[in-house]
């Protein structure tokens, strides 16, 4: 789960994060007050998940509260487009107003679970303001590594080499330790998956301070932080994706036109990549889970179908356990249910699979059977593209 | 021969009187499966499908001599069966579950490094060594007994690769889901170093998905030291970065972890790498026919 700027930095306060003075909100008067109060010159930034606001035009400076309030009025409701929102762009609900500081160095640190070592890795570097991505792939020799002992947890000296690495000295120093191991303590606590501060700011006055803070945690801790499942924004997240989840099922919108439906997630993937291969896109990646009830059946055709740009559609189950005659009865009543028009082809397999097909041939509805997935591919591929 | 497990295998099944546990236990025993035992905390001293309750693993394993373990526990209690298991001298775990905090699981790798046992998943439908024994949820008529071994990070396309195998005339030794979650505890090298030695392999499928780089660890282990074909499949070829598809493993995370990094790497190693998914059996008939 991904959370907003502001919502990141309030969790990172807690564990001693140093940030900048700031309020969110969504009126622009507000925002005229809040620069009154910590300005005159202040930062107002648009809260919207996606990276790379800036160069959108969501973050901007005012000189003062007057110009806060305009910046404000044009950054709230605007489509900003990023290039991590795609071209649609996403729309500016609220914007943080924090003061203006006076910026000496732009450092970098995140924190990550390295996955091969099996331990959270913090990463530093001097290069702050970036992409990381960017600077891993010019310079890698810019971004330090620590990686963390899990039975001893992120260790000072660790903390003192990384500082050292950065080049910081007295009492920028003792702040950076402070600010390293509060990050540390904030991804921990919170079950994240990723702890980024890019840029981290040293200030001319030699202060360490978290500029921009991005969080995402563990979707399976979730349960465990009602505080934070709390932050989660619907409106940033794709409508039909979040009524997928409702149904624990999972939903992702692609670009293409053949909608798909399978059970489990690597099959799921592999009917997508096998689309590909017979000359087609999926519109979609759909697991309704390994089990396949009838009501899991149901609410998948029906979130499939929403989609306007699916022209055919292709299910896939490898019935396993359960038996193919029940998946049958369960597409078919779905199908009646929800009057599906677009053409279907079905590719069942496993326990009871002749049972299975011959309840799909006679039902009425226009279901063309496939025996292998190759079959179904190349069958519903030409459907699609009519 | 096979690996894991075998004829001898006993199985306690840890959350046996849940609804998963239940279900699953059946269909296990109907497979041939010894289970000797099963374990609910509160419930010791009853019977579940014929089997003894106990209360601890570790009466599991000192009374019924149980060796390896079924874990169908909740996600957030998950990590802790793992670790009673590992502690009372089992030396397989499978672990069932999915949705189980990768800090969770950080411990749990960190606790059975200094153990002699091995985890299998989580999130996996088990193992199997058809005619023998299965620990899972995998359906057991689809496999046949054969030299095909099997490593998957999937489940349902496991099962695929398993009739596609059958079709060809082949069977399998030993079949293991390692599990879809970003830490799991048998990685593709640990079990290809079991296939290496189990004379009854003859080749090995390896089907990975995007996320992570443990299909590139697995091609580097290959090229140095895998004397038997490899025949693989990646899946996520269409999958875009940045999104989770399903699985809590398979994310393409800032531009790592792409299938045609997969691809190329187990290629670079002399794996036939299957491009389409419709083709797995089929590379292995190749490659044993070689």
């Amino acid at each position: 789960m991904k959370i907003h700027e502001y919502q990141a930095k309030q969790i990172l306060q807690k564990f001693g994060v140093k940030i900048p003075q700031g309020e969110v909100t969504h009126s622009p008067k507000q925002a005229q007050k809040i620069a009154e109060k910590i300005g005159p010159k202040v930062v107002v930034k648009a809260q919207i998940h996606a990276g790379g606001r800036g160069k959108g035009g969501g973050v901007k400076l005012a000189e003062n509260p007057n110009q806060a309030e305009n910046l404000a009025s044009q950054i709230i409701g605007m489509n900003l487009v990023t290039h991590q929102t795609g071209p649609e762009g996403k729309k500016v609900k609220r914007v943080l107003v924090e003061e203006a500081l006076d910026i000496d160095r732009e450092l970098y640190i995140g924190i990550v679970i390295d996955r091969a070592l099996e331990t959270p890795v913090i990463m530093a570097s001097s290069e702050g303001g970036v992409e990381i991505e960017k600077v891993a792939a010019e310079t890698p020799e810019l971004i330090f590594k620590e990686y963390v002992n899990p039975a001893t947890g992120f260790l000072g000296y660790q903390a003192r080499k990384l500082a050292f690495k950065l080049g910081l000295k007295g009492d920028t120093f003792k702040q950076a330790l402070q600010f390293f191991q509060g990050l540390y303590q904030a991804f921990c606590s919170s079950d994240a998956s990723l702890a980024e501060i890019n840029p981290l700011l040293i200030t001319k006055q030699g202060d360490v301070i978290a500029l921009d803070a991005k969080m995402n945690f563990d979707d399976n801790a979730l349960k465990r932080h009602p505080d934070i499942l709390d932050m989660r924004d619907l409106d940033e997240e794709e409508p039909i994706e979040v009524e997928a989840s409702k149904y624990n099922l999972s939903y992702i919108k692609l670009d293409g036109n053949v909608g798909c439906m399978v059970n489990g997630a690597g099959l799921a993937m592999a009917t997508m990549d096998i689309i590909m291969h017979s000359g087609g896109m999926p519109a979609n990646f759909l697991d309704v889970g390994g089990g396949v009830s009838e009501e899991a059946v149901k609410n998948a055709f029906r979130i499939l179908v929403s989609d306007k740009d699916v022209k055919a559609a292709l299910v896939n189950i490898f019935g396993g356990i359960v038996r193919c005659d029940l998946v049958a009865n369960g597409i078919v009543n779905a199908a009646k249910e929800l009057d599906i028009k677009i053409p279907m082809v079905v590719r069942l397999e496993g326990t009871n699979v002749e049972k299975g097909k011959k309840i799909l041939e006679e039902s009425g509805l226009s279901f063309q059977a496939a025996s292998s997935m190759k079959e179904a591919a190349e069958t519903v591929v030409p459907l699609a593209k009519q | 021969m096979s690996i894991l497990i075998d004829e001898n295998t006993r199985v306690v099944v840890q959350g046996i009187t849940g609804s998963e546990g239940t279900f699953h236990t059946q269909k296990m025993q109907e497979y041939g499966t010894h289970v000797v035992a099963g374990v609910t905390p509160g419930k010791g001293g009853t019977t579940h499908l014929g089997v003894p309750v106990y209360n601890t693993v570790e009466e599991a394993v000192q009374n019924e001599k149980a060796n390896a373990s079924a874990l169908f526990v909740p996600p957030f209690f998950a990590a802790d069966a793992i670790m009673e298991s590992a502690d009372s001298g089992v030396n397989l775990v499978v672990c069932i579950t999915e949705g189980i905090p990768t800090s969770d699981m950080i411990k749990v790798k960190q606790f059975l490094s200094h153990k002699d046992c091995r985890l299998i998943g989580p999130n996996t439908p088990g193992v199997i060594s058809p005619g023998k024994c299965k620990i899972g949820i995998m359906p057991g008529h689809i496999h046949n007994k054969g030299s095909v071994g099997i490593i998957s990070r999937s489940g349902t396309l496991t099962y695929e690769a398993v009739q596609q195998v059958s079709l060809q005339g082949f069977g399998q030794s030993t079949a293991v889901g390692i599990g879809g979650d970003p830490i799991v505890g048998q990685k593709y090298i640990d079990l290809l170093q079991m296939f290496k030695q189990d004379s009854e392999t003859e080749a090995v499928i390896l089907i990975g998905e995007i996320g992570g780089t443990a299909e590139e660890e697995a091609a580097e282990y290959i090229k140095q030291d895998f004397p038997k074909p490899v025949v693989s499949f990646i899946a996520g070829q269409t999958a875009p970065p940045g999104r989770r598809m399903g699985h809590a493993g398979a994310i393409i995370a800032g531009g790592k972890g792409t299938a045609k990094e997969k691809m190329k790497a187990l290629q670079g190693a002399g794996v036939l790498v299957a491009k389409s998914p419709a083709n797995i059996g089929q590379e292995v008939k190749n490659a044993l026919s070689k």
